[in-house]
């Protein structure tokens, strides 16, 4: 019991501590999201509910431009589940580590996926040392940093410098770092690689966001036929 | 767009962002997934952290066109590098932010 009850005392403070990196990223893309709404007309109250309900940078950026352009509801919609679908992905390869949670846990922390949460959390979950209390603040706190980022954007405008001390580059280097915890074998290794080679090819032939989700099945696919094929052959010699 | 509209849109962005989200983890989550699908799942990871770097650094958007000498790919090197050495997460996003900011003002 006592264990238990210090498991998840720490567990949360764990979650903050490990967000930094995200929240450093997303601070200048939030203000800057904000910035964009603001002049394309939206009030702070459109930006905050925007980011509260749907909390997905890329596609707020598409969907403010497309309101300014006076684009379709219809095909904003559509647009954002385009964009957005590679979440898919990201929630089946985390389920594997919520063996025990209830749904309703489930629920309120699939709200908080997002490229950047999913590549921190299965890097913890991998390292041994994460529970889902940890992984549940860490998406909450990177959300409550793109909320309060996307609305200060809107009231600063114009005043805000762009981004010095290579602050743009916080994500990147994030997602290298964790790129490289993920290669903890040879066939994860050959996977990366191709999943690079099929992804910019992707991304210079198919439209819109596809690229991400056509590259990496294609890619975990191959690299799991490899993997039963050196099985297989390990097992006949 | 009138509020009215637009309170409907963005509930509807909400929604259709987030059952991709749920619906994995709340049908996968309790269930003893085939072998080869868990496998498969382990290969995700690795798969998409790396597809969703390489445009950035091998390409340029609006036209989509391969590029190999951006700044953003001059600074993976070290950042990699760094990555693979010492496999610290806050050294690494110092190191990455330093080169570029580097690069970036300097090139």
């Amino acid at each position: 019991m006592i264990s238990t009850t210090r498991t998840f005392s720490s567990a949360i403070p764990a979650g903050f501590a490990a967000a930094w990196p995200i929240c450093l990223g997303y601070f200048p893309i939030g203000l800057s999201l904000g910035v964009l709404a603001q002049k394309s007309g939206l009030a702070p109250w459109q930006m905050a509910l925007m980011s509260l309900l749907v909390f997905a940078g890329g596609s707020q950026f598409i969907a403010v431009a497309m309101l300014e352009a006076k684009g379709a509801p219809v095909t904003i919609v559509i647009t954002t589940f385009m964009v957005n679908l590679r979440h898919l992905l990201m929630s089946s390869s985390l389920s594997l580590h919520f063996p025990r949670a209830s749904r309703r846990f489930l629920a309120l922390f699939a709200y908080g996926v997002t490229d950047e949460s999913f590549a921190v959390n299965m890097a913890r979950f991998n390292r041994g040392d994460w529970d889902r209390f940890s992984a549940l603040t860490l998406n909450q706190t990177a959300n409550a940093t793109w909320f309060f980022s996307s609305v200060l954007g809107t009231y600063l405008g114009q005043f805000i410098p762009t981004g010095g001390y290579g602050i743009d580059y916080a994500l990147t280097g994030m997602f290298i770092c964790l790129l490289v915890f993920q290669l903890n074998s040879a066939v994860a290794a050959v996977t990366a690689v191709f999943a690079a080679l099929c992804s910019v090819t992707a991304y210079l032939w198919l439209p819109g966001n596809a690229y991400v989700i056509v590259a990496s099945c294609l890619a975990a696919t191959t690299g799991f036929a490899l993997k039963r094929f050196a099985k297989k052959r390990g097992s006949c010699s | 767009m009138n509020n009215r509209d637009y309170i409907l849109l963005v509930v509807a962005m909400g929604v259709v962002t987030y059952l991709p989200r749920m619906l994995p983890l709340v049908l996968l989550s309790r269930r003893k997934l085939p072998g080869w699908f868990a496998e498969w799942l382990e290969l995700i990871p690795p798969a998409i952290l790396s597809a969703l770097i390489a445009p950035t650094l091998f390409t340029r958007s609006d036209p989509r066109i391969l590029s190999l000498g951006k700044p953003e790919l001059l600074a993976a090197i070290p950042t990699l590098m760094f990555a693979l050495k010492t496999r610290s997460l806050a050294g690494t996003v110092i190191i990455g932010m330093l080169s570029y900011w580097l690069i970036t003002s300097f090139l």
